[in-house]
């Protein structure tokens, strides 16, 4: 069976989990092809992708470096590290 | 034994011709570079040597023939999907198919079983009424059936699903239909060398060299070739292609996976999808059960199986088929799916002149092999997007025209 850490609980069955996918910061002020890059296109090619998780029966979101190409969890990253300002 | 195979035995030299030439040097130019020799790359290089006279091609193949998805994909050929530009382009391949094993003198076991897309819910049935409404109205022969046809073509099947979710009808697709993959490729690979085309097997492409915007030539684990075009047929090595040249894509690799029981009796000759469910099944020739689901939950580059899929998958076969409870799973394999946000495919030219790509096929491009070589085909050649694939051109996200076939593609193989 497939494992991965919940930072709260520990190890757990990786069904208990939701992908959420790459955490990326929006380009604000861009204009339409920007916009366009931003909303469909992904880092595809294998790489350590900083993506956010869900772990359903604790509720917790986080968020992890895992090399996609090896499945290895390298970090676990702390949220004000992703956090960024919306221009008023 | 037969008195010719004994003969045979006892000959020194076994002087069977091969179905594929030895290796040898890669030449320093070819007119047309295919990178990826699965289905789709042996169906290019053939209809590039067929319908075009363009024979100074090679197909260059990292590991060995039908390898990638081809070789593990569960064959499921249709054409009753939703959006109409899929509909045209899918019902062409299904045409092409059924004539194969003739062009090629070689059986693909192209198999018509009729395919039922099982609905569970009210909102199912709704998607399954709206298919069947575009299907017909381009010719496919496709239909909303009830519960009583679908207990009588497909025996041992729960229709209650053991109460959970009872099946309450199905979109039911007579030309659905299952072949033999590798067959495909071979067969495809055959015509194409018998014309003229080099195959490669073994052959890494490692960078893809460019000159004002314009692809002169390939690096490979085996020398650099110049070229004037690359088409790049590699399914879920894709990003990885794309990346060599900063050619951004919206495509993420998803492994799929896949696994047959052990043989039984033949009892099914239909093929059974459910969406809600995830999963779908047929019978295989040798009498194995074919399953499969949808991909796995995250990211990942990598065909290793897991026993998370077979627990899931089980746990929802056995729903609609509890007598599968006793059966033993023989094998499980997986691939890496190129999935798109619009669960249709990125065919065409791009923005780097004489780099065209075929790609985004999913959990999907088996039944799309005689088509997509045939309009990539023309599309080199012509050095312009066929009208048929220009639906899923490279440009359709920044144009914010995606396709919306996404309602079809749930398990959508
Ligand atoms: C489990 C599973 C079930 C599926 N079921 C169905 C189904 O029922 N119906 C359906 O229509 N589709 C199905 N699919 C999808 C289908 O298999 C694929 O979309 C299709 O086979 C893609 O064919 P292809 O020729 O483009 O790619 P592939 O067959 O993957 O060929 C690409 C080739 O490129 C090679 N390559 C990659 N990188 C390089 C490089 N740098 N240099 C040289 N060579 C390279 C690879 O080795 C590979 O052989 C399924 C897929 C899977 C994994």
């Amino acid at each position: 069976m497939k494992l991965l850490d919940c930072p709260l609980i520990g190890r757990r069955p990786i069904s208990e989990f939701d992908y959420v996918g790459e955490v990326r910061k929006p380009p604000v002020d861009c204009d339409t092809e920007t916009w366009a890059g931003f909303v469909f296109n992904r880092q595809g090619a294998p790489s350590v992708l900083r993506e956010r998780w869900y772990h359903r029966p604790t509720g917790y979101w986080f968020i992890l470096d895992r090399d996609t190409l090896t499945d290895e969890v390298k970090a676990i990253v702390d949220h004000r590290e992703v956090r960024y300002d919306i221009p008023a | 034994m037969s008195w010719k195979l004994l003969k045979y035995g006892f000959k020194r030299s076994h002087d069977e011709p091969r179905f594929f030439p030895e290796p040898k040097e890669l030449k320093s130019h070819y007119d047309v570079v295919i990178i990826g020799g699965g289905g789709h790359g042996m169906a290019c290089a053939y209809y590039l040597a067929k319908e075009h006279g363009i024979t100074n091609v090679a197909v260059l193949e990292q590991g060995y023939i039908g390898g990638g998805n081809t070789g593990r994909n569960t064959t499921i050929v249709r054409s009753n999907y939703l959006t109409p530009e899929g509909v045209k382009f899918y019902d062409t391949s299904v045409k092409l198919f059924e004539d194969l094993s003739d062009e090629f003198d070689l059986n693909i076991f192209y198999s018509t079983r009729g395919h039922f897309t099982l609905a569970h819910t009210d909102s199912a049935m709704r998607t399954m009424r709206w298919r069947a409404e575009v299907n017909k109205h381009y010719g496919i022969d496709s239909e909303v059936v009830g519960r009583d046809e679908i207990g009588k073509a497909v025996p041992y099947m729960d229709l209650e699903c053991a109460g959970h979710t009872p099946v309450m009808g199905a979109l039911y697709h007579a030309p659905g239909s299952v072949a033999r993959h590798d067959a495909v490729a071979w067969g495809y690979a055959r015509g194409a060398y018998n014309r003229g085309v080099e195959i490669h097997q073994r052959t890494r492409v490692t960078d893809i060299r460019t000159r004002d915007g314009r692809v002169i030539g390939v690096d490979t684990d085996r020398g650099a070739i110049s070229c004037g075009k690359v088409i790049s047929m590699v399914a879920g090595s894709t990003p990885r292609i794309t990346e060599m040249l900063n050619l951004p894509t919206p495509i993420e690799i998803f492994p799929l996976q896949a696994c047959v029981s052990e043989p039984v009796k033949p009892f099914m000759d239909t093929i059974v999808v459910s969406g809600s469910l995830h999963v779908y099944v047929s019978q295989s020739s040798r009498g194995e059960m074919v399953m499969g689901a949808s991909v796995d939950p995250s990211v990942l580059h990598s065909t290793r199986s897991s026993f998370d899929f077979v627990e899931g998958l089980a746990d929802q076969m056995v729903d609609l088929f509890p007598f599968m409870s006793r059966l033993k799973v023989m094998r499980q394999w997986a691939g890496m799916s190129d999935m798109t946000p619009d669960f249709a495919p990125i065919m065409g030219k791009t923005p780097i002149e004489g780099f065209y790509l075929d790609a985004g096929w999913g959990t999907w491009g088996f039944k799309a092999t005689p088509v997509s070589g045939k309009t990539m085909a023309w599309t080199a050649a012509n050095d312009q997007t066929h009208e048929l694939i220009e639906p899923f051109r490279y440009s359709r996200f920044a144009d914010f025209d995606l396709v919306g076939e996404k309602g079809a593609a749930s398990v959508g193989h």
